[in-house]
C-alpha cells in the first residue's frame, strides 16, 4: 500500500529495507528525522553522537565491522565531519556506508547554504540525489549496493524541500543480510603514509569505475520531449521543470558526482540548446563546460537561495511573475520568536542590560540576536562561541574581556565548546561562559544528548555531568543559576566579569516546551501602577503586549505561561499575581 | 493536466495546527486514489513565526509547491497570514478567513499596527472571500481547540470532498477521547457555507 512520507522518513525506510543495522546522527535541521525514524525499527541500532564527526566515525566503524551503516547530518555538519570523511573515502568501506547531506538552499534554518555536492568531488565520493520520497527511499537501496560495489562511502545528498515533503511511497521487503565478516586488513584501513599512497591509487581507479557506472546506470535517465531545448537537472528542481516546462527534453541526473560524460554529450548533440538548472552552485555547468560542450545555466538563474516552479518558468518559459495584489507588503512581518516561559529570554534580556559583547552560538539561543532582545554580538557556528571570546579577548586585552560573555547552549556545548573551553584555560584567557542549560537540543526538535541521560530510545544512560567535566578541564569559578531569576544572573555574570580568571556560569532551566509545568498562579497588569514605560516590552514575550495606542501593557492569558519574568522587569511593580 | 490538480495552501501561526490539517486533507487525498505531494518547513513552526503547508493531488504531481498564483484555495488560520500569501491565490480562487488575530511581535511592540480592515481589503481583491469564526464554533461544540478541526470541515466543503470520507480519516488522526467533539466541530464547518 503507498502512504505519505516525508523525504527524510523514506530514506530511513529505504536504508532499513537495503539491511542497514546501524544508524548514527547529530540532530541537524533538515537531516533530524532520519535517524529518529530509523531508531523505531526492529532489530537495528540507532543512536544520537555528540557531533557529527564522531558520528561519522562511528558509522566508519560500524561499516569496516562488517554492517551496512547510515550515517546523516545537516550540510554544515559535513564540515565537522570532514577530517574523517576524506580519509575514509581513502580505506573505503566492509559494510555500505551511506551519509546523508542535508543541505538548506534558502536557509530556512542554517547559518550558511554551502552547496555539498562539491564534497563529491574533493572528497572523491560518488553523490546521489534523489528528487522525491520514492526515490529517496529508492536511491538510499541503490547507495548501499554501489558503496559496497566500489568499496567507497556514498554521499545521498538531499535538500530541505525533499526531506520535509510527503509524497507516496510504497513499502518494499527487508533484505536480511546480517554483517559481512571482519578480517583484519591494515593496509585497507591503516592510514600511514605508506598503506595511504596505495589507497589512493584504489580510489582514482574506483573513480573510473564510477565514472563508467553513471554511463549505465538508471540513477540518470533521458526524458525526450520537444527537442529545441534540453534541460540537465537534478533533485527536487526536476520536478518543478516537469511541472512548468512539460515539453521540454530534460536529463534527469540521481548520480551528481562523477558525472556521466557520454551521456550529457550525446544528450547535448540532440538538442538546440542546452540549459542546467541546479541550486546553488553550477557543479554540472562547470563540468560540462570544461568538457568544452555548449551549455547555459547561471546566466539564467541565481547562485542564491532557494528556486521554485514560478521562478524556472520566467527564466525560461519568460512568463512574467504573477504580480499579485501587494497586500503581504503593508502588513507586519512575524519573525520567530523564543516562546513564552522560554529560559533563554531572561538571559538575552540581561546580557543587553549589563552592555556586554556576547559571543553566541548555534541553537534556539541565537533568536535572542532579534529584536527586542538584541543581546548578541557574533555567531559563526556550532561550538564557536567560546573560542571567539578567547580571540576577542586575546586581541583587546583583559580589560575587554571584564565586559566580554560566551553562550553556548548545553548540547551544543556537548558537540563542540569542551575543547575551546580547555584552550581557555590552557592559554589563560579570563573568559566568562554561560551554557544554557536547557536539557535537551530543542531547535532541531528536543532530542537527548550526553548531559540529558537518556538515548534515542528513551533509555537511561550514565549522566554527563558537565559541572563535573567542567570542574576537570580547571575552572576553578563555577556557579549553576536558575535563568528565571534575574538578580541571581546579574549577580553571577558581575561577579565572574570581575575575576581575572575563568569562570562558567551554568544557567539550568529546561525547555519550556520539554517539561510543561501546570500555571499555579496568573499574572495581572495593574492599571494604576502601569506608566506605559514599555520596558516590560523589551523581553519580546507574547504574554505581554501594548494594544495600538493604549497606554499600559495588558497580559495575553492565551499565551501567558506565568514564568515570572516580566515582574522581575518592570520597575513599578506593575505585574502582579491574581489573588485567589 | 493542470486543470485537473487541486492546489491547496494552508496558512497561519506557528503553533496554531495547520500541520493537522494539512495531514488530515492530503490522507483524504490518498484513500481517493489521488496522487498526492505536500509540503512544509519544520524548523520555526514552534516558534510563532508565519507557517504555511502547501497539499496538491490530482492524476499525476510533479512538484511539492504550489506556484504563485495558483493555488485554488487558501485556508488562513489568521487575517494577518491571509493578506501574508494571498498572492499564491487564483485569479478565481477561494480564500477562506478564520476570524483569529494573533499579533506579531512589530505590534505587540507597538512598532506596527495590526490592520483592522485587512479581510475588507482582501475582499476587495477576492470575489470568493469566506470569514470562519472557528473558536466560536468549536466552542458551541464542546472545546476552543477544536478550531482547527471545524476549519478541515469548511475546508472539505470548499473542496468538495464528501464529508463521510474526511471524517474516517479524523477517526484515524485525532485521539479517541477528543474525536466526538472534533467530529462535531468538523460537521458543523462543513454545514456552514454548504
Amino acid at each position: 500500500m503507498k502512504r505519505l512520507m516525508i523525504g527524510n522518513e523514506a530514506i530511513a525506510r529505504g536504508a532499513y529495507e537495503a539491511g542497514a543495522t546501524v544508524a548514527t546522527a547529530y540532530p541537524g535541521t533538515p537531516s533530524t528525522e532520519i535517524v529518529t525514524k530509523f531508531s523505531t525499527y526492529d532489530n537495528v541500532y540507532a543512536e544520537w553522537a555528540p557531533n557529527e564527526k564522531v558520528a561519522l566515525e562511528v558509522a566508519a566503524g560500524a561499516s569496516i565491522g562488517g554492517a551496512r551503516t547510515l550515517v546523516t547530518m545537516k550540510h554544515v555538519g559535513v564540515n565537522v565531519a570532514a577530517d574523517p570523511l576524506y580519509t575514509f573515502s581513502y580505506t573505503g568501506v566492509n559494510g555500505g556506508l551511506v551519509i546523508v547531506s542535508a543541505d538548506d538552499p534558502g536557509m530556512h534554518s542554517s547559518q550558511n547554504e554551502q552547496d555539498n555536492r562539491g564534497y563529491g568531488k574533493f572528497a572523491k565520493l560518488p553523490v546521489i540525489e534523489p528528487s522525491d520520497s520514492l526515490e529517496a527511499k529508492d536511491f538510499t537501496k541503490l547507495a548501499f549496493d554501489i558503496s559496497e560495489k566500489f568499496d567507497t562511502p556514498v554521499m545521498l545528498r538531499i535538500t530541505t524541500r525533499l526531506a520535509h515533503s510527503q509524497t507516496l511511497v510504497e513499502e518494499g521487503e527487508c533484505l536480511e543480510l546480517g554483517i559481512k565478516d571482519y578480517k583484519k586488513d591494515a593496509p585497507k584501513y591503516v592510514m600511514l603514509p605508506g598503506y595511504a599512497r596505495g589507497r589512493h591509487v584504489e580510489v582514482e581507479k574506483r573513480m573510473l569505475g564510477l565514472k563508467e557506472f553513471a554511463e549505465t546506470t538508471d540513477l540518470n535517465r533521458i526524458e525526450w520531449g520537444d527537442k529545441s531545448l534540453g534541460i540537465i537537472t537534478s533533485g527536487v528542481v526536476y520536478q518543478y521543470v516537469k511541472e512548468v516546462l512539460p515539453h521540454v527534453s530534460v536529463l534527469k541526473l540521481g548520480m551528481v558526482n562523477p558525472l556521466p560524460e557520454k551521456l550529457i554529450r550525446s544528450f547535448a548533440q540532440e538538442v538546440d540548446k542546452l540549459i542546467v538548472i541546479e541550486e546553488l552552485e553550477p557543479v554540472i555547468e562547470d563540468q560540462i563546460k570544461a568538457w568544452g560542450i555548449k551549455v547555459e545555466g547561471k546566466e539564467h538563474f541565481s547562485l542564491i537561495g532557494e528556486y521554485s516552479p514560478e521562478l524556472i518558468e520566467e527564466r525560461i518559459a519568460g512568463i512574467q511573475l504573477n504580480p499579485g495584489y501587494g497586500l503581504d507588503k503593508q502588513i507586519p512581518g512575524r519573525p520567530p520568536l523564543m516562546c513564552p516561559g522560554c529560559p533563554h529570554r531572561g538571559v538575552f534580556y540581561t546580557l543587553r542590560k549589563m552592555k556586554l559583547t556576547v559571543m553566541g552560538d548555534i541553537g534556539c539561543y541565537t533568536l535572542g540576536a532579534l529584536s527586542p532582545l538584541e543581546g548578541m554580538d557574533a555567531c559563526i557556528c556550532m561550538g564557536a562561541s567560546i573560542g571567539t571570546a578567547l580571540g576577542m579577548e586575546k586581541a583587546r586585552g583583559e580589560e575587554f574581556a571584564g565586559k566580554l560573555v560566551a553562550v553556548i547552549g548545553d548540547s551544543t556545548f556537548v558537540h563542540s565548546g569542551i575543547t575551546a573551553l580547555i584552550d581557555v584555560v590552557y592559554n589563560q584567557g579570563t573568559s566568562t561562559v554561560l551554557i544554557l542549560d536547557n536539557d535537551t537540543t530543542a531547535m532541531t526538535g528536543h532530542q537527548d544528548h550526553p548531559a540529558t541521560g537518556v538515548t534515542i530510545t528513551r533509555q537511561e544512560t550514565r549522566k554527563l555531568d558537565i559541572e563535573a567535566m567542567v570542574r576537570a578541564i580547571g575552572i576553578n569559578n563555577i556557579r549553576v543559576v536558575d535563568p528565571l531569576n534575574l538578580k541571581e544572573l546579574e549577580t553571577a555574570l558581575k561577579e565572574e566579569l570581575g575575576r581575572r580568571e575563568p569562570s562558567v556560569i551554568i544557567a539550568k532551566r529546561p525547555c519550556a516546551l520539554l517539561h510543561k509545568t501546570p500555571i499555579k498562579e496568573r499574572f495581572y497588569v495593574d492599571e494604576e501602577k502601569c506608566k506605559g514605560c514599555k520596558l516590560c516590552l523589551k523581553v519580546g514575550c507574547t504574554g505581554i503586549y501594548f494594544i495600538d495606542d493604549d497606554k499600559k501593557a495588558a497580559i495575553n492569558p492565551n499565551t501567558c505561561v506565568s514564568c515570572g519574568l516580566c515582574p522581575q522587569v518592570c520597575t513599578f511593580d506593575a505585574i502582579k499575581v491574581v489573588e485567589g | 493536466m493542470q486543470s485537473q490538480t487541486t492546489n491547496i495552501m494552508i496558512v497561519g501561526v506557528g503553533g496554531q495546527g495547520t500541520l493537522l490539517t494539512s495531514r488530515i486533507i492530503a490522507k483524504v487525498a490518498v484513500d481517493m486514489g489521488h496522487d498526492v505531494k505536500v509540503s512544509e518547513i519544520h524548523g520555526m513552526a514552534q516558534r510563532g513565526g508565519s507557517v504555511v503547508s502547501q497539499v496538491r493531488f490530482g492524476e499525476k504531481i510533479y512538484s511539492p509547491i504550489i506556484k504563485k498564483g495558483d493555488a485554488d484555495i487558501i485556508l488562513a488560520f489568521e487575517k494577518l497570514e491571509a493578506a501574508r500569501w494571498l498572492d499564491y491565490l487564483k485569479k478565481d480562487g477561494m480564500i477562506l478567513i478564520n476570524n483569529a488575530r494573533v499579533d506579531p511581535l512589530p505590534v505587540m511592540s507597538g512598532k506596527a499596527k495590526y490592520p483592522e480592515d485587512i479581510v475588507d481589503k482582501i475582499k476587495q481583491h477576492v470575489a470568493k472571500t469566506r470569514e470562519v469564526n472557528a473558536t466560536d464554533i468549536a466552542v458551541a461544540c464542546g472545546n476552543a481547540r477544536a478550531a482547527n478541526v471545524a476549519l478541515v470541515g469548511v475546508l472539505s466543503w470548499a473542496i468538495g470532498i464528501p464529508a463521510d470520507k474526511v471524517e474516517n480519516a479524523i477517526k484515524e488522526l485525532v485521539p479517541a477521547k477528543a474525536l466526538d467533539i472534533n467530529l462535531r466541530a468538523f460537521n458543523e464547518g462543513y454545514k456552514l457555507f454548504s
